[in-house]
């Protein structure tokens, strides 16, 4: 009796099927990612009393109704940018070590002493709408950014939101992250991001006896 | 007798289906790298707001969420119209989410228990009040960092 040598085939016919299967599985149980948003930072519970100049502070509020109240005035949310940059940008100290040799601002005395100070103390009322205060964050993220920028600029000669993205990507090599790293610590240092969100209550020091 | 029987007019030659398998795998592969998995399904309304100054949410597997928004249709008989916080698939009060927050860390290996990142993905038409509370409660489990999630875009949209 003669042996055909040829292995038998396998049948192959089934092998779409069989991988469209999977992949109708996969395309129902998952989703492509999409996430992005804001990172804060909270403060630690601790109760610690600290002692500010009001001059360092620029008290944000949100009430009920999404209106928006910047030291005492009534702004709309597009001013919020403006006011914000100037205030931080003001570098009111003028002599000694604190002195803001970078500041563009108009060094007003009774505003900023300098970035490193400077404080934005953002309170809502418990009614205020989530988007909205999502707005005023955008907004108050805007003027550090473009703040950050603009040093960044000055120094190395690209944008600061550019080198945040580069070092999060992750095909760029790990010498040009550490290079990186340094470059955006320094510049965050210039203009470090003080928001304070908590129902502090900033005793200042014009009021403490 | 004719040696070269002449093919038959209008026989078409069958279309080689043996690369289908190779072709579908790679749209198999394609799809299993780019996305990852559904991890709970929604209870709550949540249409996020806007913000423009995003950066990406990186890493998955540092990630802690937490669900906030009005009940959808079919649990509004049950819970309310008032937002609610969802936490995996329960509704939840404020004070659970700190236990929460301890659970799922504890579940996390070692090494990422003090890189967790706490995304709050809010409606954009929840108050403020319950999210100043749950920000109280991660501060009490030292939950620090946290992720605004919103959707890429002009902010200008969110008040609508």
């Amino acid at each position: 009796m003669r042996r055909t040598r040829e292995n038998p085939e396998v049948h192959a016919g089934s092998m779409a099927d069989i991988a469209f299967l999977l992949l109708i599985f996969f395309l129902v149980t998952t989703t492509i990612q999409t996430d992005v948003g804001l990172d804060r930072k909270l403060p630690p519970d601790v109760e610690d009393h600290i002692n500010i100049h009001e001059r360092n502070i620029l008290r944000i509020s949100l009430n009920r109704n999404d209106e928006l109240m910047v030291e005492n005035e009534v702004l709309t949310i597009g001013q919020l940018k403006l006011v914000a940059m100037k205030f931080l940008d003001n570098g009111g100290e003028s002599v000694n070590e604190r002195y803001c040799d970078y500041c563009q601002g108009n060094r007003n005395p009774t505003s900023s002493d300098n970035p490193q100070e400077a404080i934005i103390s953002f309170s809502s009322d418990r009614s205020a709408s989530y988007g909205m205060y999502v707005r005023v964050q955008d907004e108050l993220a805007k003027s550090y950014h473009e703040l950050r920028n603009r040093e960044a600029q000055r120094l190395f000669g690209q944008d600061y939101v550019d080198m945040e993205k580069r070092y999060y990507a992750p095909e760029t090599s790990d010498e040009v992250k550490r290079e990186l790293k340094s470059r955006i610590e320094s510049v965050r240092e210039m203009f470090p991001m003080n928001i304070s969100e908590a129902e502090l209550n900033v005793s200042s020091k014009n009021q403490t006896p | 007798m004719a040696k070269f029987t002449k093919k038959k007019d209008g026989d078409l030659p069958a279309v080689s289906t043996a690369s289908l398998p190779d072709i579908v795998f790679m749209l198999l592969f394609f799809f299993m790298t780019v996305t990852t998995m559904k991890d709970s399904s929604l209870m709550v309304e949540n249409t996020l707001p806007n913000a423009s100054e995003v950066k990406k949410l990186e890493k998955k597997d540092r990630v802690i969420y937490i669900y906030v928004g009005v009940p959808t249709q079919e649990y509004q008989k049950v819970f309310g119209s008032e937002p609610k916080i969802q936490l995996n698939d329960k509704f939840a009060n404020v004070d659970e989410v700190g236990t929460f927050i301890l659970a799922e860390r504890a579940k996390k290996p070692q090494e990422l228990q003090n890189v967790l990142t706490t995304a709050l993905k809010v409606d954009k038409n929840a108050n403020m009040g319950l999210i100043t509370d749950i920000k109280q409660e991660l501060r009490k489990v030292n939950a620090l960092k946290v992720n605004y999630t919103t959707y890429e875009g002009d902010a200008f949209n969110n008040l609508q």
